[in-house]
């Protein structure tokens, strides 16, 4: 997919709310468990590992690399690639990889956040660094 | 407590049809129902337990009404194209349980000429809708870390539809009859890297029924018994995103479920229905049950080792969905019905495995890469 694709507005719900006001502000944030230490992705109110309540809104770098990935060739909408990023911070999350030349991908790569406009809030994508 | 030996599949029926576009989904539902009663020589008064997922209109309580079935246990779980592989292992607990005694589970549809139900989403919807995952998509992210971390090669994949033509060409209801090669597989267009058109099942019309019984009704029937010894289940999915590892499928969890239950090991297995969406979930599910060792399913599967007669483990006799039948995009139901055919010894005479005593049928269902299911069934002669 490109810049020119509509992507669906994020519908929110309160235990997601603030994760959409701060993708508008371009910041990726992921959940971290203060009971056992652990983040989490997407964000749940109780920590999927302990079951804790204690869980937090932490800022992520936007940093990572591709754990894997496939280029989708057959789409009415043109070809997109899907894949799957590890952030640094630790969870890893499902995306599509924008602003590159998609047969160049290779799983180990470093990529970044970027933000795409929808109706409503942005939603986070990730591009090559290198 | 346990499932073993106390429920046997009294009857089969896969429908013919590959292509049904003068006939309703609900339809398709009653003529694969009554084929597999005639199969069981049983009627529709005799059943009392029933059993379907979301490809039945309405799901069970309008499908059980326009049936007009009267039955005292029911279970609509729906985990996509392994629903019947889990249906079947809950049927045996109901059985096993006296909550019934003759039970029914259908599957029908029409992905050619009607209207496919929508995927159910979750709790994720906001966070993975826009990315477009599809079958296609995931099951080539999955195939990609394969390659990336074992060295696996789409000359190997390409062996698993080989063998599936192979097997294909004797069933004359398979949509595709043509014997492939490596070569084929491997020049057909890239759908989602690495998968390649012949790495993908057929899309088809359809629908396939069991009937599931206890043993004394089972001997009292007309054909040759054959009962559930194992059972297993298990859901994956990435769980917050912790420890991502997608070399592996929920079969890791179901698969020594039933194998301990049944007090059995994949070297005791004579033939495998192995759920074959794509080329590289058959490879995946076949090292995750314990066939071959994690990472060595490519060398398992080549040089025709799935082709019956030739390999040490014959696989999908019928074409399977790679050549087949692959009825609402669910391939669970003809994975069982083949199993069934070879144990009773009813597969084609071309693909029919000898001495065929012990088989297993196992899939996965939902999106492998993202969230799924994993059911395994060791089915036995008696």
């Amino acid at each position: 997919m490109d810049s020119a694709v509509k992507y669906p507005k994020p519908q929110g719900n309160p235990e997601t709310g603030h994760f959409w006001e701060q993708t508008a502000k371009g910041k990726l944030m992921i959940k971290r468990c203060t009971a056992c230490g652990e983040a989490h992705y997407f964000p749940r109110s109780l920590c999927p590992f302990c079951f804790s309540d204690k869980t937090v809104w932490e800022e992520s770098s936007g940093e990572g690399d591709i754990y894997t990935f496939s280029l989708m060739r057959k789409s009415a909408s043109g070809p997109y690639a899907i894949g799957y990023v590890t952030l640094k911070e630790g969870p890893s999350l499902l995306t599509n990889f924008v602003d590159c030349d998609p047969s160049k991908l290779k799983i180990g790569q470093k990529v970044k956040v970027v933000f795409k406009p929808t109706d409503g809030a942005p939603l986070p994508f990730f591009t090559p660094v290198e | 407590m346990s499932i073993k030996g106390k429920a046997h599949i009294a009857g089969i029926f896969e429908h013919p049809t590959r292509h049904a576009p003068d006939k309703s989904t609900a339809q398709l539902h009653a003529e694969v129902a009554k084929g597999a009663l005639e199969d069981a020589g049983l009627t529709k008064a005799d059943i009392d337990g029933y059993f379907c997922a979301g490809d039945a209109p309405g799901g069970v309580m309008a499908m059980a009404d326009y049936l007009g079935l009267k039955v005292r246990h029911f279970d609509s779980t729906d985990t996509g194209g392994c629903s019947y592989l889990v249906h079947l292992g809950h049927a045996a607990e109901a059985i096993a349980a006296g909550k019934c005694s003759i039970a029914l589970i259908t599957l029908a549809g029409k992905p050619r000429t009607g209207v496919m139900p929508p995927r159910a989403s979750g709790a994720e919807a906001d966070f993975e809708a826009a990315y477009g995952a599809t079958t296609h998509n995931v099951y080539g992210m999955c195939a990609m870390r394969h390659m990336h971390e074992f060295g696996t090669t789409s000359e190997q994949l390409a062996w698993i539809k080989v063998a599936a033509s192979h097997h294909a060409q004797h069933n004359p209801h398979a949509m595709l009859r043509d014997v492939v090669t490596v070569e084929d597989v491997l020049n057909s267009p890239m759908i989602s890297d690495p998968l390649h058109r012949m790495d993908c099942c057929v899309v088809t019309d359809g629908g396939g029924a069991l009937i599931v019984t206890t043993e004394a009704i089972a001997r009292s029937l007309k054909q040759p018994l054959v009962r559930m010894i194992g059972h297993g289940e298990a859901l994956k999915g990435p769980r917050g995103g912790k420890d991502l590892d997608l070399t592996y499928s929920a079969g890791v969890w179901s698969g020594p479920r039933a194998f301990e239950e049944a007090g059995v090991t994949p070297k005791d297995i004579k033939y495998a229905s192995i759920y074959d969406s794509f080329t590289s979930a058959v490879l995946m599910q076949l090292e995750d049950l314990g066939f071959c060792r994690k990472g060595e399913g490519g060398k398992f599967v080549a040089d025709g080792n799935l082709i019956s007669g030739v390999g040490k483990l014959p696989f999908n006799t019928d074409g399977g969905g790679l050549c087949s039948n692959h009825p609402v995009n669910r391939g669970g139901m003809t994975k069982i019905i083949e199993a069934v055919r070879q144990l009773r010894g009813q597969a084609h005479p071309k693909v029919q495995v000898k001495n065929c005593d012990l088989a297993i049928a196992h899939g996965t269902g939902g999106l492998l890469g993202v969230r799924h299911a994993a059911s395994t069934c060791i089915l036995e002669r008696v």
